[in-house]
């Protein structure tokens, strides 16, 4: 079953959702530890490179995940979910989309300030767009830096929010994203 | 008031005791100066870089060379190695700390006339909060009144400086310093 139903979510929704959680995760570690990088490790340049590489792919994958997300029916909200649940959930999630992509774009930013291009792996590179702003990749970067704490803190809320329902409600919201 | 009357008074003092001296204002509004660095990169080869933004005024006497004094105010988060990733960095507080020190400043202490346009000028930089004594080597490039009715003087300049002694940790060498001065008399 590749596409939702009003019951299920598909395999294509399960692989976009598990495929980001893995790869966003990925990249905040990647992220934390190259940042302090000696710069006579071996990993300096190469860290970076897959960061940024990583991330240009998972801004494809992220705008393909949101078509496919308009063009596809929606798994209705389990009965047992209050109006305050639905609403917060639908909050939370509207929140992560915007935070991915504040993410994503804040990191295209900052290597691309000066007009050189991103190296996506040695497939293509993504031009820059220029210096958008004065002292871009600074701002770029903060942005970047605290924007990471936050969309860590919320991806752990919302998979907390998921066990709960699991463990503690008892009902298949968290099972609906596995099987 | 009595501020502007006390400045007023100063700078009139200032006048009446300098009075050979004419005064310049350096022409960054021109960009008719530049301070620019270089350092090695891992012993293979020299990286060079400057700071866009800066201000400075000097005075100068052909007659009595040793008064001269000149004061440099530069904005450290104007560093510029032709590469953001890079500068972004060097104003982390892993280099230059610019959120704690965003300004970078020499003051002359000592002008010594070294002859035929030579000078040594001794004066403390303070950078990344550390104020150092170190020496100018400079030579005066030219003077003289230019095409649009003011008049002008330029030097030529080099220093070098190592960052362990500013207080900066990360040790890629000693940066060496090439400054071109140019002034515009007052």
């Amino acid at each position: 079953m590749l596409k939702n139903t009003k019951l299920q979510f598909g395999l294509i929704t399960k692989s976009f959702h598990w495929l980001s959680a893995i790869t966003i995760f990925g990249l905040f570690a990647l992220g934390y530890w190259m940042v302090d990088l000696d710069y006579y490790s071996q990993w300096y340049q190469t860290a970076p490179h897959w960061h940024e590489s990583i991330g240009i792919l998972l801004l494809i994958v992220t705008i393909t995940r949101l078509v496919w997300r308009t063009f596809n029916i929606k798994p209705t909200a389990l009965e047992t979910h209050s109006i305050m649940v639905q609403r917060s959930s639908t909050i939370a999630h509207i929140i992560l989309y915007f935070m991915l992509f504040l993410m994503m774009f804040s990191g295209y930013l900052i290597p691309t300030a000066d007009d050189r291009v991103i190296a996506v792996f040695t497939w293509f590179d993504l031009p820059s767009l220029g210096e958008l702003f004065t002292n871009q990749e600074d701002v770029a970067g903060v942005i970047h830096k605290y924007g990471a704490y936050s969309i860590i803190t919320i991806s752990i809320l919302h998979a907390l929010a998921a066990l709960k329902h699991h463990f503690i409600d008892k009902d298949a919201t968290l099972m609906r994203m596995i099987k | 008031m009595k501020k502007t009357l006390f400045s007023v008074a100063l700078i009139a003092s200032s006048f009446l005791s300098t009075a050979n001296a004419a005064d310049y204002t350096v022409d960054t509004s021109g960009a008719h100066a530049s301070i620019n660095f270089k350092i090695q990169h891992i012993g293979f080869s020299w990286l060079t870089g400057r700071f866009n933004k800066f201000d400075g005024s000097f005075s100068y006497d052909e007659n009595n060379i040793e008064a001269s004094k000149i004061v440099i105010n530069i904005d450290t988060t104007s560093i510029d190695s032709n590469h953001a990733k890079r500068d972004k960095h060097i104003r982390t507080d892993d280099f230059l700390d610019t959120n704690k020190f965003a300004t970078a400043k020499f003051v002359s202490t000592k002008v010594e006339d070294k002859g035929n346009g030579a000078l040594s000028i001794t004066g403390d930089l303070t950078l990344h909060g550390v104020t150092k004594s170190l020496v100018l080597d400079a030579n005066k490039v030219g003077e003289g009144k230019d095409p649009w009715g003011g008049y002008r003087i330029g030097f030529s300049a080099t220093t070098k400086i190592t960052m362990k002694d500013f207080g900066i940790d990360s040790n890629f060498g000693d940066i060496s310093f090439d400054l071109q001065i140019e002034g515009i008399r007052k």
